[in-house]
């Protein structure tokens, strides 16, 4: 099995200015996180807000360099800060964001900004860049006459599907979906998860998955990393996170998470009749 | 009887192409010390179904309804003052964006007092002090200080905690909680609903959840509606509910839950709307 990408003690710090009777001060986001993933697997990072998981979504994603250690993709240290980062280097990693209705131009059509891709970063010529991205449409579950429309006329599940077409023009070996489903209606989040396994299976993908929610992660995770103020607090496979969670923080969010399970609605339907009994009593 | 009671309420939204119907015929019931959850994705007419009850639609909205009763009096025919007088008091509502529902220009503390002198008609000095008791009742730290706050100065969950002090504080006989915890973190949003059924139980208020999680739902509902495009779908006791959905659209819903999952696909809802042959 080979490793996709990996991190080893990744720190990101941010600089906050100061002001007239403030001194500046640097916030450790990020401290030393360590994670590796192999090829066709999904690995969840869980947090709340304020964990640093988008932090290290966009260390991975490209987007920011990291303030300590090092990132490997594909076997190669990559460290954007010494240099642009290659097409073959950009073409591995694409990313798709939380909100479709602001990761998308609203002034440009759906095929261009499948296509822009390809512009920038392959010597495709025109008619074959169109012909992919229609292509990819009809992969995503769109139609090929989309290609000529504005995000506009799309709802929010079909807008995630053109964000995640997107970030697959490129043949991407990794994908990082930061709340790629979290701005979505239960039943349109499924058929988006529905068609990120699918996609997965077929392109052979990573996926390196950010969310807060639980419920979602359970469903789509191979490996899990629990995330709590910049540190991974807990890492392991899915199972073993979710039937028997080592870390304090890790239960305390399991015990937050609100269940579906008939037997609790009943205990807690209950507790309540008997709390109103007493207090009538 | 019924706290609040609607019947065959519509909203429909002049548009360009016409009258869109948000809300096609809905009846709503609750009983004083009742938690009504009203479920539904987006679109469903969950929130403007009971923004019409608290008039805060805009023009652009017409609303009819055959009865809309609050504690036995009849909502339809007052005037515009005598429902002033309901809403706001015997009625209120916390929303989904705590940070936006505040006025960011003045204190936290003005704004739960200015509720206490023009609601309650208390003097300066008596809202200050009871202001302070309600932030402490909904556990904020160090309440006389934060009175002080602006709501930019307060984390989501403390905002949501000042909107909650702010609903209780002319002791209303039903609140109405529209998404109340979906900005927040799960941590948190634990916080806030046991917060909620606290005070609900203690008060004896009515509480109406507009909610899209299921999972809320289940911990929190007496009761649920499901509502589908304007229109309700399905209304049990929540153990029913969950045990046993009758319609097509509530099974959809609950077995999209992630992780209630049982094989390598999700059912979507198309899949039961073909099962169920509509």
């Amino acid at each position: 099995m080979s490793i996709v990408v990996e991190g080893k003690g990744l720190t990101q710090d941010y600089h906050v200015a100061g002001g007239l009777f403030r001194p500046s001060k640097t916030v450790r986001a990020v401290k030393g996180v360590d994670f590796a993933v192999e090829r066709g697997k999904t690995l969840a990072i869980v947090g709340e807000s304020g964990s640093g998981k988008s932090t290290l979504a966009r260390i991975v994603a490209l987007i920011d360099r990291q303030s300590g250690g090092t990132l490997r993709i594909e076997g190669e240290d990559v460290d954007i800060g010494t240099g642009k980062p290659t097409r073959a280097l950009r073409s591995k990693v694409q990313m798709v964001f939380q909100n479709p209705y602001g990761s998308l131009n609203p002034r440009q059509k759906v095929g261009e900004a499948l296509t822009e891709p390809l512009l920038l970063n392959t010597d495709l010529d025109g008619p074959t860049r169109r012909e992919k991205a229609e292509a990819m449409l009809e992969k995503v579950g769109l139609q090929r006459a989309h290609f000529n429309r504005y995000p506009h006329m799309f709802s929010g599940g079909q807008r995630q599907r053109i964000a995640i077409a997107r970030a697959l023009m490129l043949n991407p070996a990794l994908l990082v979906l930061d709340e790629a489903v979290s701005a979505l209606d239960l039943s349109v989040q499924a058929q988006v998860l529905n068609l990120l396994a699918d996609l997965q299976e077929e392109f052979n993908l990573t996926y390196v998955f950010i969310s807060h929610d639980l419920s979602v992660v359970r469903y789509i995770a191979d490996e899990v990393m629990v995330m709590n103020k910049g540190e991974a607090v807990e890492q392991g496979s899915r199972d073993a996170v979710f039937t028997d969670p080592q870390h304090p923080y890790t239960r305390q969010l399991f015990a937050a998470t609100p269940i579906t399970d008939i037997e609790a609605i009943r205990a807690r339907v209950a507790r309540r009749k008997a709390a109103r009994a007493a207090a009538l009593a | 009887m019924a706290l609040l009671k609607i019947r065959n309420l519509t909203v429909s939204f002049a548009t360009s192409t016409g009258p869109f119907k948000a809300v096609d015929g809905i009846d709503v019931d609750i009983a004083p010390g009742e938690v009504l959850a009203i479920v539904g994705e987006s679109g469903s007419g969950k929130s403007v179904s009971m923004l019409a009850v608290m008039g805060l639609l805009p023009d652009t909205a017409t609303v009819t309804a055959d009865v809309m009763e609050f504690d036995g009096r009849d909502m339809l025919s007052m005037s515009g003052a005598e429902r002033r007088r309901i809403i706001g008091r015997e009625i209120t509502m916390i929303f989904q964006e705590p940070i936006a529902s505040l006025n960011p220009s003045f204190t936290v503390g003005f704004q739960i007092e200015e509720v206490l002198r023009i609601n309650a008609g208390m003097s300066k000095a008596a809202a200050r002090a009871r202001a302070i008791e309600l932030f402490d009742a909904v556990g904020i730290p160090e309440p006389a200080e934060k009175m002080r706050s602006y709501p930019h100065q307060l984390s989501g969950g403390q905002c949501q905690r000042v909107m909650i002090a702010i609903a209780i504080a002319t002791n209303p006989r039903l609140l109405i909680a529209d998404e109340p915890t979906t900005a927040l973190d799960v941590t948190i949003q634990k916080q806030i609903l046991d917060l909620l059924l606290d005070l609900q139980e203690t008060h004896g208020m009515g509480l109406i959840l507009i909610t899209h999680d299921m999972g809320v739902v289940a911990e929190t509902a007496d009761r649920v509606v499901v509502q589908f495009k304007g229109q309700k779908m399905e209304e049990a006791d929540v153990l029913s509910l969950f045990e046993a959905p009758q319609h097509p659209y509530t099974r959809a819903l609950l077995s999209a839950l992630p992780e209630l999952a049982t094989g390598d696909r999700l059912p979507t809802v198309s899949d039961y709307f073909a099962e169920a042959g509509q």
